[in-house]
């Protein structure tokens, strides 16, 4: 069998631009992203092979503190559940391999797609499709939140005071990234 | 749009997040396969629809994903608590304190 | 000149700030800050309409929101043209183009008019009536004529060109007024630290205040410190002020929707700025500062342009410097007409008369009438005027009649008291109560945390109000944890009260008279007509509002609510509380549909779902279908093919070489646990403990009254890890379906559902060259039949990334399903698709893929099953695992109905002449020359022309089907009969050897 080179993947939102003076909505870099479930007694073993604290609170995310996994963080996104995000793409499900416990880890790597709005808009901008309150005080940095973004479900993580990242399926993308383009052109402040 | 406090995300949120899921407390049968077809109507057919305090599943669908319980007033449309699924149902005394609490 | 009757000095409006609209194709100057009302009666333009029903001449009643007859066609371009604006509300802007409504050939010349002098025809219930009898003209005459001549305004012919948006925003407190009482309240809860928003409906705050000249608050002019208080929340980082904003719908739990005009007053807004912006809120408490308004005196002919609410009048004077006439009379009820024409005087217009029904006006009126030169009648009523499209003369008499004396005028302006706005509270859900000493509805029983301040709470003295204010922003902001204190105290001075007053018709129209005296101006309801009602026997509000339409028009009776109710009160000789208020439902005043809708139009309007290949299709000329959200490739057609002739040659070459065809939409659970196994067993009919990793397996899954809710393949990759496939449509409810049994049934069982729909992308590649097409490409899996045979699903490597590669087929030929990474999706199908089409294959799409599995027999769910067929029905008996003690719908499957002999079941049908294609969801009956109603025994569920077969094929739902094999039956059609024979399903390679190709 002769093997040639790995094809190219395509991403999504490849090449799109939106926002206005006030906001800025791009495309999100590739990511490796893991769907975890688990029982409690496998979190702690679970947060050292992922390098990431699993957090037990609600609407919460943590960051990753060690440098092997920088760029990783873990969103709370049910009792359960959780969403496991690393920017350098590294192999998430193999960091898994071995954990004691009980545990489900399902690599969603190509499912979501992110979409980060960025800018002193980007709250206004999000909200005008986001039922939740996205007010500093009852959705910190740091917050995160499976919820809806007009007539689709997303789960939205507070990374900075005027920056959200956006996590949708993929097939809803360009409906979500057109959401946000269009309520980015005048986002009231 | 109601606000419905989920009791795993132990916050208020917008009705938008979620979705009914019929009547709460009917238990599926251990031994299904041996009930009659009497119990079987009663199990899977007939519900109480009452008019006043009823006790509802609610999904917190685009949410934490978990189904748990509601006791709901369907004349006044107001929850009166939530709870996880699985908890018993609540008395006659926690109801009464938790409804003076909402109606304050 | 911004028009004659604008009053040098007078008003806010700067002189030198010219805007230039026009009304009718007439060019008129306006100033900026003129609404078209404004504008129109600073240029004399009092007739702005035609009535509804009558085709009445109208002008101008009011000032603001409650405006019920200068409704406009306000235009920019032939897309944005918005019927039925009040003029009272749009701001004037350069450019503008308005024009009249309901009237043809023009507004001074009125056809339509004819109905008035026919109107003894038209009284309330006409049409129930006339129009009864004959039954068959209703359809073919009345129907027709009748919407011809309704209807208001004209809508516009072309697409909205403007956008809008939506907000959600979230508050401690929102305030709903921006009066004195809304501002005052608004800055105590702010000042106390709450998050607050504020809105208000006009172009600035200020509410009565832009009238109200002799309020003075902390020893300035009242509208000067509502500017500046605005100016100041607006400065402060927890307040929102939101002006042109309609607050129109209160829902539960303090959700409250707010609309924002925010480009109509422009002559050139920002293309990026939406027209209007829906404003969703939640507040923690809700202050309502709503006002009053005034409403007219009922007297006949009340209704001539030139005769307005005196609010309005000193509104047009005090704000934007216009006189509504050169010799004004007024006609009263109460004190606060007294200050209009004391305003008009002073400013050098001449105030005929001031008619009070009263005998004894408040303190100080007379004397500064008197002051003044003004001529009082008290215990006087006007009875009647006179003019065509303008008032000429008003008729005054004693009350009681007598002593008749007619005026000339060309204003008249009119004050019956004011109705506290109760309308924020109402859909509160709270209840109103009538205050009998000050004859009005009052706030009562609060259903939600708001309250209600000042003027629409019937709050009098105007330092009772801004207290009362005060001490509600101070309240509100501590309930939610405000901690400061606003130490707020504002000293107020000025302003009329509320109360007082007259409700029903005045003297010279009551219950003996036959005069028009208007109470609904929009709807053209009279005194009369209500009477008439009651004497029909409407007994309650609810029946008279419906008979007459009284309140029933766009600006929902905020004028005439309350003349109705006293005058039905009064007819029946009941108490006003007694015969009801009706409920105040939402919207507050009209909304656009585009606000509503806001970004949930074109592409917004509902998510279109594409997979990674859609671009690759798109490409190569696929004809594409909806298949729920997704857009599905239907058909490849070549140069000159139909879709009947794309489809069966894409049909031939799946079986006689191979084709392509993308299945990412296919639903895909990840099934993960130690009790994977174990939740499978109970999720479907079958068994799958003993299923090897690597292997697959049909399976149904049943809704526990034992009907088939979705099927699909579901493939072991390891102990513990089940990759499952839903159909395209039931992904969601499959899921949502089973994570309830798993939360709530089976909580005890260590597995997890995690949707993998949209990680893999599904290249499916069937036929006979399927292998030798992806051989080459694959990597770590041995693609021999002995190592991988059909319903096989091993991991390994394709075109160098990560695949999962399933053996199964639904075509019936031997075939793969190559799951890659999504984003890996495009890059493989076209590096398959390389190789495929020198080997002769095609690609093909979902039309395709039904015929062929349609040839094989293989179901649909939701085609061949409707949520009534059992799997033994579809002949899906193997499928059930008899050993197993329980899974869902073991018990529904036992059900006497559900195995009795004559249930319908699946069949195939052949037409007798193979050319005949039967219509899915034709009916099957056994004797066609029975009377009609026939006896149907089922219904044809899929059919289509097999090229394959070189004949039609179809499948059936026929009862006690499988007994009838060979038999003929019927299916009649509306222009013959087809005969059809019973057959099985599979008609082709019925011993299904082709699969291990």
């Amino acid at each position: 069998m002769a093997k040639s080179e790995a094809v190219q993947p395509h991403y999504p939102l490849e090449g799109r631009l939106g926002g206005s003076a006030f906001v800025s909505v791009s495309p999100g870099e590739p990511a490796s992203r893991l769907a975890l479930r688990a029982r409690p007694e496998a979190l702690a073993s679970l947060s050292k092979a992922l390098g990431v604290k699993l957090p037990e609170k609600p609407k919460t995310s943590t960051r990753a503190t060690a440098v092997k996994a920088k760029g990783r963080r873990a969103a709370w996104i049910g009792p359960d559940e959780w969403l496991v995000i690393d920017e350098n793409g590294a192999d998430l499900l193999a960091a898994c391999d071995g954990v004691d416990g009980v545990f489900s880890a399902v690599d969603v790597s190509n499912r979501n797609t992110a979409i980060i709005v960025s800018g002193a808009g980007a709250e206004a901008t999000i909200s005008a499709g986001c039922p939740q309150n996205l007010s500093m005080d009852v959705f910190p940095v740091g917050a995160c939140s499976r919820t809806l973004l007009g007539k689709t479900e997303i789960i939205l993580l507070r990374e900075a005071e005027d920056v959200f990242r956006v996590e949708v399926w993929r097939s809803f993308s360009a409906y979500a990234f057109a959401f946000l383009a269009d309520s980015g052109r005048s986002p009231m402040m | 749009m109601l606000l419905i406090h989920c009791p795993y995300c132990d916050e208020e949120r917008p009705e938008l997040e979620f979705r009914h899921a019929g009547e709460a407390h009917i238990e599926r049968p251990t031994d299904i396969k041996s009930i009659s077809d009497e119990e079987f109507m009663k199990f899977f057919f007939l519900r109480d629809n009452p008019k006043g305090v009823a006790y509802e599943r609610w999904r917190h669908m685009h949410g934490c994903g978990r189904f748990f319980n509601a006791v709901r007033d369907t004349v006044s449309d107001k929850f009166v608590m939530t709870y996880e699924a699985g908890k018993p149902r609540p008395d006659g005394d926690e109801l009464r304190a938790k409804s003076k609490e909402t109606n304050q | 000149m911004s028009g004659a009757n604008r009053i040098a000095g007078a008003g806010r409006l700067t002189p030198a700030k010219t805007v230039r609209f026009t009304f009718d194709g007439e060019i008129y100057t306006a100033l900026e800050g003129d609404t078209l009302a404004s504008a129109l009666v600073a240029n004399g333009v009092h007739l702005m309409g035609r009535s509804f029903k009558y085709h009445r001449a109208r002008g101008v009643l009011g000032a603001g929101a409650e405006e019920p007859n200068a409704l406009m066609g306000i235009e920019r371009d032939r897309a944005r043209r918005q019927p039925n604006v009040r003029a009272t509300v749009q701001e004037v802007f350069e450019g503008m183009k308005a024009t009249s409504q309901n009237r043809w050939p023009s507004l001074a010349f009125d056809i339509g008019a004819v109905n008035n002098l026919m109107s003894p025809f038209f009284a309330a219930g006409f049409y129930y009536k006339t129009f009864m009898w004959p039954k068959a003209a209703w359809q073919k005459l009345y129907e027709p004529i009748i919407r011809g001549a309704a209807g208001l305004g004209v809508s516009p012919d072309e697409a909205d060109t403007d956008h809008y948006a939506s907000r959600y925003v979230h508050c401690d407190v929102l305030v709903i007024g921006g009066g004195v009482c809304g501002l005052s309240a608004a800055l105590a809860a702010a000042k106390s630290g709450a998050s607050v928003v504020i809105c208000d409906e006009q172009a600035q705050m200020g509410g009565a205040l832009a009238y109200e000249n002799g309020v003075t608050l902390y020893d300035e002019a009242g509208f000067d410190w509502a500017g500046k208080t605005a100016a100041e929340l607006a400065g402060m980082d927890n307040v929102r002020v939101l002006t042109r904003t309609t607050a129109f719908g209160y829902y539960v739990q303090n959700f409250v929707a707010l609309s924002e005009r925010v480009t109509d007053h422009l002559a050139e807004p920002d293309a990026d700025l939406p027209r209007e912006r829906l404003w969703q809120v939640r507040a923690k408490r809700v202050i309502i500062a709503t006002g009053a308004i005034e409403r007219h005196m009922v007297f006949a002919n009340n209704d001539r342009p030139g005769i307005m609410l005196s609010s309005a009048a000193r509104t047009f004077l005090n704000h934007y410097g216009v006189a509504v006439g050169t010799k004004v009379g007024v006609y009263t009820a109460n004190d606060s007409a007294y200050e209009t024409a004391f305003d008009l005087k002073r400013v050098g217009v001449s105030v005929e008369a001031i008619v009070d029904c009263r005998d004894n006006p408040g303190e100080g009126k007379l004397s500064t009438a008197a002051d003044l030169g003004i001529t009082v009648k008290t215990g006087h009523s006007v009875t009647n005027t006179k003019g065509a499209r303008r008032i000429t003369a008003m008729v005054v008499e004693r009350n009681g009649g007598g002593g008749a004396k007619t005026i000339a005028v060309d204003a008249l302006i009119m004050s019956a008291g004011w109705t506290p706005s109760v309308h924020m509270f109402s859909q509160s859900r709270g209840k109103v109560a009538w205050d009998a000493d000050t004859q009005r509805f009052l706030p009562g029983d609060y259903a939600q945390d708001c309250v209600s301040i000042g003027a629409c709470n019937g709050t009098e003295d105007l330092q009772a109000s801004v207290d009362e204010a005060i001490a509600a922003g101070e309240f509100a902001a501590k309930a939610v944890g405000g901690k400061r204190a606003a130490n707020l105290k504002i000293a107020a001075s000025g302003g009329g009260g509320w109360s007082g007053g007259v409700a029903g018709s005045a003297d010279g129209a009551g219950p003996d008279t036959t005069v028009k005296a208007f109470v609904d101006f929009q709807n053209d309801v009279t005194a009369k007509d209500i009477r008439l009602a009651v004497r029909e026997g409407m007994h309650s509000i609810e029946h008279v509002k419906r008979f007459t339409t009284n309140g029933m028009a766009s600006d929902q009776g905020k004028t005439s609510n309350i003349h109705g109710l006293a005058i039905a009160a009064d007819a029946l000789s009941r108490e006003m509380p007694a015969v009801g208020l009706t409920t105040f439902r939402p919207p507050y005043t009209p909304v656009t549909f585009g606000s509503i809708v806001n970004h949930g139009r074109g592409q917004l309007f509902d998510p279109t779902r594409k997979t990674p290949m859609h671009g690759w299709a798109e490409e190569h000329g696929a004809v594409f279908e909806d298949v729920s959200q997704w857009k599905r490739a239907w058909y490849f057609p070549r140069i000159g093919e139909d879709m009947h002739a794309a489809v069966n040659r894409e049909c031939k070459t799946v079986r006689e070489a191979a084709g392509v065809f993308d299945a990412s939409t296919l639903g895909k659970i990840e099934v993960v646990g130690p009790d994977a196994a174990a939740f499978l067993d109970l999720m479907y009919t079958n068994g799958w403990g003993k299923l090897k990793p690597g292997r697959c397996k049909y399976g149904i899954m049943l809704r526990e009254d034992g009907f088939i809710y979705d099927d699909g393949v579901v493939a072991r990759i390891a102990e513990d890890r089940f990759h499952v496939t839903t159909t395209t449509g039931g992904a969601p409810r499959v899921l949502h379906h089973m994570e309830d049994y798993l939360q709530t049934e089976f909580p005890h069982l260590d597995v997890w559902l995690t949707s993998t729909s949209e990680q893999w992308a599904v290249i499916a590649v069937q036929g006979p060259k399927a292998r030798e097409i992806i051989e080459p490409l694959v990597e770590d899996i041995d693609l021999s039949n002995e190592a991988m045979p059909h319903m096989s699903a091993l991991e390994g490597k394709i075109c160098g990334v990560p695949t999962r590669l399933f053996r199964v087929s639904f075509t019936g030929e031997a075939g793969y399903e190559v799951n890659v990474p999504a984003d890996f999706g495009r890059a493989v199908w076209e590096a398959i698709w390389e190789r495929a089409e020198p080997l002769g294959a095609c690609a093909y799409g979902t039309e395709t893929m039904h015929v062929l599995r349609a040839e094989k027999g293989f179901i649909i769910v939701g085609q061949d099953t409707d949520g009534t067929v059992t799997p033994q029905d579809a002949g899906l008996s193997w499928a059930i695992a008899k050993s197993k003690p329980d899974y869902v719908g073991i018990r529904g499957l036992m059900r006497p109905d559900l195995v009795a002999d004559d249930r319908k079941q699946l069949v195939g049908l052949k037409t007798k002449d193979a050319n005949t294609v039967l219509e899915e969801g034709a009916q099957v009956v056994a004797d066609p020359n029975q009377p009609i109603p026939m006896k149907m025994l089922g219904h044809v569920t899929s059919s289509y022309w097999s090229e394959n077969c070189g004949r039609s094929i179809a499948m059936a739902l026929v009862a006690g089907g499988r007994a009838k094999m060979g038999e003929t039956l019927y299916v009649p059609m509306p222009d013959r009969t087809i005969e059809v024979e019973v057959t099985g399903t599979v008609f082709f390679d019925e011993k299904g050897e082709r699969v291990n190709g």
